[in-house]
């Protein structure tokens, strides 16, 4: 493999270099822009000025709070299920042509599936708390 | 009647493709036994003390052994690389060594879990099983020859990951930890997706080989397409592998989620990402090489300087040593940008270093964090020398090689990524990676300050975002500091790491022979 050089650019990326451009000279007017007026603008800071503007709310509590498992795992067990059903349907009707090995990998898949229910089953999952 | 038996008479049989065992089984043997062990945890309440570690520790090096098995295989010049499930699955000296890494990573981090979740209540097979089926996931990436299966093995790897870092489920940081990993990985690995679908788009084909092999014959007369998926696969790789701009996830998760886990992410995660890169653009693209080495090339420079200089504002450990591995990953990807031979081994031989320096560190930062896991504010590690001579010593030694001071694995892990820039004439690439290195000392050097040059304070801190909550139980009723506990299995895990890292410092060649031999080789697909 032949060393290649950085500057070998193909154009595709050399035909970006004007958005490039334009990045740089939108960054440098809006900074020249806010530094121009944040230097000339009075600044008097007041309590009210830092309160939620219009239609804001002020936020209440904290963003931890706690909801029911219950259904969420019921629905995570359904999934589980479902999809195994989305691969059993299109493998059902076109089992002659697997023959015997589709019929061993698929029962390995639901072995595999059902090893899931196992260990859902011992955890107690399927307990209605 | 008569519709049944038409479909019965248009039935051919599907040929099934021909299976060579022997390249499958460390993915088999890393991925079965985990399942056994998931439900041993089940069915069986009362197992001995450190039972799921010693499992998990044999399972991996079974693994690791069978995989160092097949390397006299395919180093070998008569028989070679092959591929085998109908040439998806590539198994060349490549897939091998990143194999044998993740084994390393996982027989490492279990040591460090050990005692981890006794400390904190948290015993069970889970994490250990979850453990190793990320690492199967990173070994299917490691050896994909083909896009979906690739893709395959990134969600294995990752949606295992993202359950580890909820693992410490009493505490709220790791499960916020854990929600913010995958709420950006999974927006991540839709980008792959779509850049799988796009190249799709633009050559016909999945394969790796077809892909390669595509881009050489035609000239696309509008190559849009390409490049988007290019763009994409890269924004999805990028993610994974924590690259400036796409690494605003690492601190808060590094930080939040148990140590043990973050060691993992930082060796294993890391490794699986880079092998996918490598493997898709500087082995299927490298036709392409002269529309993404640019992009790769911005996106190295801003990982190794945004790594370097955020580490530096930080005063929470954890987080220098998430925004450190960021720079890592930048060194990383001097060596896949320079799209060569040397640029793939420079950058397996940083991936092998960086393993054992890494684990090393976060398994003293685990012991140090206390039980909690919330003394990780640089101020906990005052006076670490005075209370605990020997392990501050080891994170010397490991904080050095991080740095790149000679005669550790980390000086010839840059040297090698760098000489391979200055082989692709990066010439300015490389000036930047050592300007890297340089603010990158400031940083390790503040923690052994703090752990040698100034005295302990009256009681651990507590960093983060508990603040305040400095864990009941740790101070003791005088108002002294109960002592460090250091178990065996850290003592293991880092002596381990210490020494390789040191083994490798005295005599590079030991892996730098192996990584030459482990380019990735184009595999073309064996007929069924």
């Amino acid at each position: 493999m032949a060393p290649v050089s950085s500057r070998d650019v193909s154009d595709f990326l050399r035909h970006y270099l004007t958005v490039g451009i334009f990045l740089g000279v939108a960054v440098l007017l809006v900074s020249a822009l806010l530094g121009v007026s944040s230097l000339l603008r009075p600044s008097k800071p007041t309590p009210q000025k830092h309160i939620v503007y219009e239609s804001g709310v002020n936020p209440v509590g904290t963003g931890w709070s706690q909801s029911q498992i219950r259904y969420y795992i019921f629905a995570l067990l359904f999934v589980m299920f479902d999809v195994e059903a989305v691969f059993i349907f299109p493998w059902a009707t076109r089992l002659e042509a697997y023959g015997l090995f589709g019929l061993i990998e698929m029962f390995i898949f639901i072995f595999v599936l059902f090893l899931g229910l196992v260990y859902a089953w011992r955890k107690g999952v399927l307990r209605w708390v | 009647m008569s519709l049944i038996a038409q479909a019965s008479q248009v039935v051919t049989t599907t040929a099934t493709p021909k299976v060579d065992w022997w390249g499958v089984l460390p993915l088999l043997l890393l991925s079965a036994p985990a399942m056994v062990l998931l439900h041993v945890s089940s069915l069986l309440p009362r197992v001995f003390k450190g039972f799921y570690t010693l499992a998990t520790v044999v399972i991996a090096a079974v693994a690791g052994a069978f995989a160092i098995g097949l390397w006299g295989r395919v180093t070998d010049l008569e028989r070679g690389p092959f591929t085998t499930l109908g040439g998806v699955f590539g198994v060349d000296g490549f897939s091998v060594f990143v194999t044998v890494l993740l084994c390393v990573s996982v027989i490492l981090v279990a040591l460090l879990a050990d005692d981890y979740l006794r400390r904190e209540g948290l015993e069970g097979a889970e994490l250990y099983v979850l453990l190793l089926l990320s690492a199967a996931g990173g070994v299917i990436m490691a050896s994909a020859n083909e896009l979906i299966v690739m893709f395959l093995g990134l969600e294995i790897l990752s949606l295992a990951a993202y359950i580890l870092a909820t693992a410490h489920v009493r505490r709220s940081a790791s499960q916020e930890a854990g929600m913010k990993y995958f709420v950006l990985g999974a927006f991540s690995s839709a980008f792959f997706l779509y850049g799988i679908a796009l190249i799709y788009g633009a050559t016909g084909t999945t394969n790796l080989v077809g892909i390669r092999v595509f881009l050489a014959e035609t000239t696309l007369f509008d190559n849009g397409l390409l490049l988007a998926g290019m763009a994409l696969l890269l924004v999805g790789f990028g993610f994974k592998v924590a690259a400036v701009p796409f690494h605003t996830w690492t601190p808060d998760v590094y930080q939040g989620s148990p140590t043990p886990v973050v060691a993992y992410m930082a060796s294993g995660v890391k490794a699986a990402g880079f092998a996918g890169l490598l493997r898709v653009f500087s082995v299927a693209l490298i036709t392409e090489r002269s529309s993404w080495q640019p992009i790769v090339y911005v996106l190295a420079v801003a990982t190794l300087l945004g790594g370097a200089v955020l580490a530096v504002v930080q005063t929470d450990v954890k987080r220098m040593m998430a925004y450190s591995s960021i720079s890592h990953a930048g060194f990383i990807l001097l060596g896949v940008q320079a799209a060569s031979g040397r640029g793939t081994a420079a950058a397996l031989f940083y991936l092998a270093a960086y393993l054992f320096m890494v684990v090393g560190s976060f398994g003293v930062i685990t012991v140090v964090s206390r039980q909690g896991d919330n003394c990780t504010a640089l101020a906990d590690y005052q006076g670490l020398a005075s209370s605990q001579p020997l392990l501050a010593a080891a994170f010397t030694v490991l904080l050095l090689a991080q740095t790149g001071v000679p005669l550790t694995a980390g000086f010839f892990a840059k040297f090698e990524v760098i000489a391979a820039a200055v082989d692709a004439r990066s010439y300015w690439l490389g000036l930047v990676a050592m300007l890297a290195a340089v603010i990158g000392a400031f940083v390790y050097l503040r923690i052994i300050v703090a752990m040698y040059m100034t005295d302990a304070l009256p009681s651990p801190t507590s960093g983060g975002e508990a603040v305040g909550a400095t864990s009941p139980g740790e101070v003791l009723a005088g108002g002294g500091v109960r002592p460090l506990h250091v178990p065996v299995g850290v003592w293991l895990a880092v002596g381990l790491s210490v020494a390789v890292t040191l083994l490798v410092g005295f005599w590079p060649g030991l892996v730098a022979s192996l990584t030459e031999d482990a380019v990735p080789a184009l595999l073309g697909a064996t007929p069924l």
